[in-house]
């Protein structure tokens, strides 16, 4: 039992760590931002902390500098990360035996990043108990580093270049999760749709694009699927 | 509101949303269509993060064969079909783009 909790934990930090390459720069163009912004170090860090989503905090610290008022942050960041109620629901049938300190605690880790990683173990075939200590692993790696990467970007700065090769490493690894979990014609034209809406639905603001993609790629997944024999 | 304010209530806004269904799923009655929609969430979200983000290039859409992300994500796709590894995806893509970033310079 212990041994299994280990194996699932670890397995889960070496799963996650590779996605680190690509999360870091974010985590570095965050601090800066959030510096540019004049917010001070705590709020900067704590932000990190408290909120936790990149994408919705590089927004959240552009809208500071432009002096947006607090309750247009807090609709966008709220807006930003509705996607992740997508993931709270993919999500809810793996883990729903946990105790209630436990779903706390995952959802708190509950990022696109630590997503991705964790919802591909819970499909893979085999014993099953023990895999929220992968899911763990892998949220409290991106935790840690996203940490890291945002005060570092706090104190140096961002000195990235445009088109910075590394953070290709986040949609690649999202390719190698996802594209052979693609065995079913349902699955696949769920994927195409929603890849190809949230490219035309990519002017849309505050990711909008990317829920209405996911939602019209669901639902053709369904249709495809059929009615259940 | 001051900023810190901000934070807490956007950090729980964000935080509830997280929590939303592995809160309440077990609550409630699971109607059919919605367990069989779960299935499709992981390919419908990646790839609407995916596919966004192989055909954008300096903040524009560029499909054409001078863009290394689309031809690096293109490799990637196929390397992951076939070998269903993750590392080996990650490698072929990035040593892809890095090639062809100076292959395609000035392109």
């Amino acid at each position: 039992m212990e041994k299994s909790r280990r194996r699932e934990f670890w397995a889960g930090v070496r799963d996650e760590t590779p996605i680190l390459l690509g999360v870091v720069p974010f985590g570095l163009i965050y601090g800066a931002l959030a510096m540019h912004a004049n917010l001070s170090l705590a709020a900067s860090q704590a932000m990190s902390a408290i909120i936790f989503a990149g994408a919705s905090q590089i927004i959240a610290a552009q809208l500071v500098a432009a002096g947006a008022t607090g309750i247009v942050i807090l609709v966008v960041v709220f807006v930003v990360n509705l996607r992740h109620a997508l993931y709270s629901a993919s999500m809810a049938p793996y883990i729903k035996h946990l105790d209630p300190a436990w779903k706390l605690l995952l959802a708190y880790l509950l990022t696109d990043e630590a997503y991705a990683v964790a919802i591909t173990h819970y499909r893979r075939e085999g014993e099953a108990a023990e895999r929220h200590w992968y899911f763990l692993g892998a949220g409290l790696t991106l935790w840690s580093s996203w940490q890291v990467s945002t005060l570092c970007g706090i104190f140096i700065g961002a000195q990235i270049p445009p088109n910075w090769p590394l953070s290709f490493v986040l949609p690649l690894t999202f390719i190698a999760l996802i594209v052979p979990a693609l065995k079913d014609r349902a699955s696949v034209a769920a994927a195409l749709v929603a890849g190809l809406v949230g490219l035309l639905a990519m002017g849309f603001p505050y990711k909008t694009g990317l829920l209405l993609a996911a939602f019209t790629g669901i639902l053709t997944g369904l249709a495809v699927e059929g009615r259940p024999k | 509101m001051s900023i810190w304010l901000v934070m807490v209530l956007a950090g729980l806004a964000t935080f509830g949303t997280r929590l939303s269904f592995i809160y309440t799923l077990d609550r409630m009655r699971v109607p059919g269509w919605f367990q069989r929609a779960l299935r499709f969430v992981p390919a419908a979200v990646l790839s609407a993060i995916i596919l966004p983000e192989l055909v954008t290039r300096n903040s524009g859409l560029d499909l054409s064969w001078h863009n290394p992300q689309l031809l690096s994500g293109i490799l990637a796709i196929l390397v992951a079909w076939r070998t269903k590894n993750v590392i080996l995806t990650i490698t072929a893509g990035m040593l892809a783009l890095l090639i062809l970033q100076v292959l395609l310079r000035g392109a």
